[in-house]
């Protein structure tokens, strides 16, 4: 199966309520295997090809409003289109999933793989001091289980959460066992899970309000104040990432997505040649591992950011080292894909000698 | 046993789906697979290309630049990845598109005229199990019967009927390839 058909069968499997989208290369699949399967159907679901990406992230924000599990995805220029609409539901925490199954740009760019899109999910995004929790999944498996995943985390903050993904992970096929079926939730089960939730006033209980805008200035800080602590939060319980070949490592690879699987076969190819590398693979973005890539400082010689961008993690990791650690970056873009080859090469020019 | 494979040429030619139903004959074996397609704004007649990774372990990247066995069905695949197949690989070729044939003599070189035979066959649209029968002759990566499942499985039902002609297009492949001169 497909990475994007994974993520379409996960959302059916997980209870999602609603699927709002607008096709874009390469993450298509996803609303043509949501149109193949029918799960209005089955379970219930909604599935709606929006006008456009505007609508469907609105569609997402009153669907989230209501409790629902609802969900977009698209790649890289769409998901630009829909950052107005996430930072609302950041300011008035709305939770909902959106899936970005990165193309290369910047503007309309390449419908090839890319990961340039890693400061504008980690850093918000919108406009406001806001972040979204960000998940990148490194193979087919990860798309089907990162789904649930992250309506859990977008409920139990009440934020809203990425799946960033890109053309290679969406578009290669592998094995997967798909998650078990997990019921959608009955409008009492979401009244009580949600008593935020704009689903109906019963009972004479006050009004839900659920807005970003707020005209009283000090009533906004305290909405932000509200809202850092809450990042903090996930800061501190919300870290995820893989290390692979680390406890003796002299040279350590950071790579997410499709670039940490191609990272992988470098860190076998270094180990045959008799160099020490090993892959730190955060599986989260935001929040990243920052801790953890510091301790790898203080143990290896050199650090190579490895993105298929000009440089973007390389800045969280270069904070997580302040200094400490030679810190470099090999990427390419526009949609070229780099090879394992050229990786090994870059490590020993830039950071090996 | 990790065997890396690129399967090359023009697009109709069933380059991509012939990558599927391999991956998927693997995968009823219980191995390790990835099926990385080059996507891009291609149509048919264009080229188009498929890297199959089969494994018993975990598969790290799906992009290659060296492959343990190249399958290639045109001159601009040939000028493409003729170079990209590792000393001692495999490289299998249909003689029909192919107006320079490979020269390298650090590998196994085998031809198939699967073009030929799908059109005595009178089944153009078979050509690509040709070559998959030809490549499970010399590379036996899944058994033909796992193929024939995996065929069950990937295509839709409404042309199940056309199983026996694709397996007997397998059972052509393996008779028709042969060492390159």
């Amino acid at each position: 199966m497909k990475g994007n058909e994974a993520i379409a069968h996960a959302a059916i499997r997980c209870g999602c309520d609603g699927y709002f989208g607008y096709p874009i290369t390469p993450q298509s699949e996803v609303l043509e295997t949501l149109a193949i399967e029918k799960p209005w159907e089955t379970t219930g679901m909604v599935v709606l090809q929006a006008e456009s990406e505007l609508a469907s992230i609105n569609m997402v924000y009153g669907a989230g409003a209501a409790g629902k599990r609802a969900m977009t995805s698209s790649s890289s220029p769409g998901v630009a289109l829909m950052q107005e609409g996430i930072a609302y539901m950041a300011g008035a925490e709305i939770p909902g999933l959106i899936v970005n199954v990165q193309r290369g740009g910047p503007g309309l760019g390449t419908i090839q793989p890319s990961q340039s899109d890693y400061f504008q999910a980690t850093r918000g995004g919108g406009n406001g001091d806001y972040n979204v929790i960000v998940l990148a999944p490194a193979s087919v498996q990860e798309m089907a289980d990162f789904v649930d995943l992250a309506f859990e985390l977008a409920f139990k903050y009440r934020n809203p959460a990425m799946i960033l993904s890109d053309g290679v992970i969406g578009q290669m096929m592998e094995k997967l066992v798909l998650p078990p079926f997990k019921p959608r939730r009955s409008e009492e089960q979401i009244q009580a899970e949600c008593p935020w939730a704009t689903c109906g006033r019963k009972n004479g209980r006050q009004p839900n309000i659920l807005t970003s805008l707020e005209l009283d200035c000090a009533k906004m800080e305290q909405k932000n104040l509200h809202l850092q602590a809450k990042y903090q939060t996930i800061r501190e319980t919300e870290v995820r990432f893989e290390n692979i070949n680390c406890e003796d490592a002299e040279y350590l690879i950071v790579a997410f997505g499709s670039a940490a699987r191609i990272a992988l076969k470098v860190v076998e190819m270094c180990r045959a040649e008799g160099i020490k590398a090993g892959l730190l693979r955060p599986s989260a973005l935001w929040p990243f591992p920052s801790r953890e890539i510091e301790r790898m400082g203080r143990q290896v010689k050199g650090i190579l950011s490895f993105e298929i961008n000009a440089g973007q993690m390389l800045e969280d990791i270069l904070l997580a080292t302040n200094g400490r650690t030679p810190v470099a970056h090999y990427g390419r873009m526009g949609g070229v894909v780099p090879t394992p080859e050229e990786v090994i090469q870059a490590l020993k020019d830039k950071l090996i000698k | 046993m990790k065997e890396e494979i690129i399967i090359a040429g023009f697009g109709g030619q069933g380059v991509l789906s012939m990558g599927k139903i391999l991956a998927y004959a693997a995968l009823v074996e219980g191995k390790e697979v990835t099926w990385m397609p080059s996507y891009g704004p291609e149509q048919r007649g264009g080229t188009a290309n498929v890297t199959v990774i089969v494994s018993d372990e975990r598969i790290s990247s799906p992009i290659l630049s060296t492959y343990d066995t190249a399958v290639i069905l045109n001159q601009p695949s040939l000028e493409k990845f003729e170079a990209c197949v590792k000393p001692g690989g495999t490289l299998i070729y249909d003689g029909y598109g192919i107006a320079t044939p490979p020269s390298r003599r650090d590998i196994s070189i085998y031809h198939i005229d699967a073009m030929d035979a799908a059109a005595e066959m009178k089944a153009g649209k078979v050509f690509n199990m040709i070559v998959l029968g030809g490549l499970l002759k010399v590379r036996p990566l899944v058994d033909v019967e796992d193929v024939v499942h995996a065929l069950r499985k990937t295509l839709p039902e409404r042309h199940h009927d056309l199983i026996p002609l694709n397996e007997a297009a397998l059972r052509k492949g393996m008779d028709i390839i042969s060492p390159a001169e």
